[in-house]
């Protein structure tokens, strides 16, 4: 045993450069996937941890607070020049400020400096000068910090029994009250407490002292969250950091991608993943029995082969604007005239939406699923059609039973080649059903709760979107990096499932032996 | 070699036995066959008795599998082949119109060489056939399942793991699974084709055994290449060579004193 592993790990000798070429290769590329998972995983996953909070005095006596980003050395060396994130938008028109390292006087953390992160205008930066209760009471210095919590965890359990509510109990009653006319009074009781739930989350705010000696007055209901980030012990960092990474998972995006959650993003991509699989999988598998078990293995044959494994190799944005020009102009439109004329002309069906960009990536993914699937039909001994056969079984039932059951392994690398292929492309679904957008996701609880027409938002082009499209792309990075990251993982999630189901498969009945 | 192209092109009947129509389970007159423009037999005719063990042997490519094949009309699936003459089966012909190629196919078996069990338990695969007829109820199929794998002599082996993948049963193990489930279907006629090539040498034994006792109630039909094993499990040996039946007789007569040359040069090897 020992000397078996030994061996794997001796380096080769005596065999001239070619073993080292390869060796080389393969560590290089082993590297590069490191390297590139690393970047992701350190830059994406490092913006959740709250770092700590500096109190900068300029020479000029300016002072600043912020969280230090990077440093940068000046042209002309002329000593370095670093980034710190300052937040406080509305008060200085931007959220960053480069401040040369020679002219700081002093730097320190002091511990009652407060972050919070806003609804609108991104993070503010400053101390807590006083908390204003919805009464009116005024409380200020150090209870301010501790009655401020104390409301904010107050909100947050209103607003998910509000949530609740308008979930559980509104959305089913406005759904029946069309055929029933009992509803009414019950919905009229259930607004009547939403409404009281809306005035107990009303009022409030706070006053904040930013470093530079503005004062900066904040609605509470602006407010998603406030720290104290020099406060912290390191279990209090971790705890904030999981908190942020739960809400980067599960809230929906915030000021224009750049800040907030991708959750409606990780479900429109493994939706319309899923329903690409769906679609695939039938047609491939079907062709691909056509192809390699019925039709006369002639010339036609051959070429019908090689035409498919061609169309493997077109651009996807090709098959994008084919989706475009047939299903959602074509078919969309005229599904749109016929079964939605009263909507005419805001569109139904007739413009991007979910069905049409699963259908555009099934057809990029088709010639994936029926060249895998021909493969292992094609490693299927002749004995097993011919055993089959022999024992009085028709064509259909050597296939059903014999030859597909067989076949399963192969198919299902098909479909995760398909997978991994889908979950990346990016391109054809800007033509056809991406949104920048849509805070809804295409699933919820109104008839025929999947709504298969809706825009969808897709990790991909989230992470295009939030990289170039955003008013601020120094903030989007972080979330850049870690929407990237999560495609990554979400596209590894859906592999390792069918790789389970695959594995699952082929040794229920041991490896196919092959004599 | 005049001697050979002389006897070639007129067989002498009297190397070939024939049987009573009433003794013999499968007639085959006159039968050819060409893949597309390529003949592989060549006006055969021959009675193949009920109840014995009869060898095909011959060179490769002298046709004893294609003629097994015909037997049990898996060549239908070829669109190439192009065949003549009749297979009568206990008098019918097999290729009427009338005939159902999955009852035919229930009463002539077919083993092939090398094992090939399905995807499934060991239980379902001896049950395979007996699905397909439909009919039956779970007890009297798992009472015909175990007389197939005891008259297999298989059931003492995989009697406490039929659930178990038949890919887990070695190659012997499983070739004897695939003759239980040609058996459980009941067939008049079991061909095999080289069922021991794949084989070690105690399998082949037992395999060998197996088609020894078969016949008491079934006509076997053994292609090989092996001639000891001809000599060994068969009845009657037909020696084919380049699609034509050469000589036909009891397989003593056949090994010990064959009438013609061709046969004698190929069972004493002195033939490429």
């Amino acid at each position: 045993m020992r000397e078996a592993s030994s061996r794997r790990l001796r380096l080769p000798r005596g065999e001239g450069a070619g073993a080292w070429l390869c060796a080389g290769s393969v560590a290089l590329s082993l590297l590069a996937l490191l390297a590139l998972l690393a970047l992701l995983t350190v830059r994406g996953l490092g913006h959740f941890w709250p770092s700590p909070v500096e109190l900068v005095v300029l020479e000029d006596g300016r002072q600043l607070a912020g969280e230090r980003i990077r440093e940068v050395p000046l042209a002309r060396g002329d000593g370095v020049e670093r980034l710190y994130r300052t937040g406080n938008r509305d008060l200085d028109g931007d959220r960053w400020a480069w401040v040369r390292v020679a002219a700081i006087e002093a730097v320190s953390h002091p511990v009652d400096l407060v972050v919070l992160e806003r609804r609108r205008w991104g993070q503010a930066i400053g101390r807590l000068a006083a908390f204003q209760a919805a009464s009116g009471e005024r409380i200020e210095g150090e209870a301010a910090w501790a009655a401020l919590e104390a409301r904010l965890d107050e909100l947050t359990a209103l607003r998910d029994a509000r949530d609740r509510l308008r979930e559980e109990v509104i959305l089913p009653l406005a759904a029946r009250r069309g055929d029933e006319g009992l509803a009414d009074g019950e919905l009229t009781a259930a607004h009547g407490r939403l409404r009281e739930l809306q005035a107990a989350m009303a009022g409030g705010r706070l006053i904040l002292d930013t470093a530079d000696g503005d004062s900066l007055s904040v609605p509470l209901e602006q407010v998603l969250g406030a720290r104290r980030p020099n406060a912290m012990s390191t279990l209090d960092r971790l705890a904030a950091w999981g908190e942020g990474v739960w809400r980067f998972l599960s809230e929906g995006p915030r000021a224009a991608n750049t800040a907030g959650g991708v959750w409606p993003a990780i479900f429109g991509t493994v939706l319309m993943v899923m329903l690409m699989s769906i679609l695939v999988t039938p047609f491939g598998v079907l062709a691909a029995i056509y192809l390699n078990e019925v039709a006369h293995q002639g010339r036609l044959t051959r070429l019908v082969r090689i035409a498919v494994r061609n169309l493997a190799g077109v651009p996807s944005i090709v098959y994008g604007v084919f989706g475009l020009g047939v299903f959602v102009y074509g078919i969309g439109g005229r599904l749109d005239r016929w079964f939605f004329e009263a909507s005419l002309p805001s569109p139904t069906f007739g413009t991007g939406g979910l069905l049409w960009a699963s259908l555009t990536l099934a057809l990029l993914t088709l010639p994936v699923v029926i060249v895998a699937t021909e493969e292992g039909l094609a490693r299927i001994p002749d004995q097993q059609r011919e055993g089959a056969l022999a024992l009085g079984a028709t064509r259909l039932e050597m296939l059903s039973q014999v030859v597909l059951p067989m076949a399963a392994p192969a198919m299902l690398t098909g479909v995760i080649l398909a997978v991994a292929r889908a979950a990346g492309e990016v391109a054809p679904l800007m033509l056809v059903g991406v949104a920048k957008l849509a805070p809804q996701v295409p699933v919820d609880g109104d008839f025929p709760f999947l709504h298969l027409e809706r825009k969808f938002m897709h990790l991909g082009y989230h992470i295009f979107d939030a990289a170039f499209h955003g008013g601020d792309v120094q903030a989007a990075m972080p979330l850049v990096y870690a929407t990237a990251l999560l495609l990554v993982l979400v596209i590894l999630v859906l592999n390792l499932t069918a790789i389970f189901l695959r594995h699952h498969l082929s040794t229920r009945h041991g490896a196919l032996t092959r004599r | 070699m005049p001697l050979v192209k002389e006897q070639r092109s007129s067989p002498d009947s009297a190397a070939i036995i024939d049987f009573p129509p009433e003794a013999s389970s499968l007639a085959i007159r006159g039968l050819s066959l060409a893949y597309g423009d390529k003949p592989a037999l060549n006006d055969l005719t021959l009675r193949v008795p009920r109840h014995r063990v009869t060898a095909f042997i011959g060179p490769s490519g002298c046709g004893k599998s294609t003629l097994l094949r015909v037997l049990n009309r898996l060549h239908d699936l070829n669109d190439e082949v192009v065949r003549e003459g009749e297979v009568l089966l206990e008098g019918e012909d097999i290729h009427a119109p009338e005939v159902s190629v999955a009852e035919l196919r229930r009463r002539v078996g077919m083993v092939f060489q090398s094992p090939n069990p399905f995807p499934m338990s060991i239980h379902d695969n001896v049950a395979f056939g007996l699905r397909l007829q439909g009919g039956l109820s779970k007890r009297k199929r798992d009472d015909i399942i175990e007389w197939a794998l005891r008259s297999a002599a298989l059931w003492d082996e995989v009697k406490d793991r039929l659930r178990a993948s038949a890919w887990s049963l070695s190659g012997g193990q499983q070739q004897r699974l695939v003759i239980a489930r040609t058996l459980a279907v009941g067939p008049e006629v079991l061909l095999l084709d080289e069922p021991a090539s794949a084989l070690d040498p105690i399998s082949t034994l037992k395999i060998e055994e197996l088609i020894r006792n078969l016949k008491s109630h079934l006509t076997l039909v053994l292609v090989t290449h092996n001639m000891q094993q001809a000599a060994r499990v068969s009845d009657y040996t037909a020696f084919l060579q380049h699609g034509e039946l050469v000589e036909y007789a009891p397989t003593d007569t056949l090994f010990t004193n064959p009438r013609l040359a061709r046969t004698e040069n190929y069972i004493t090897g002195r033939m490429a």
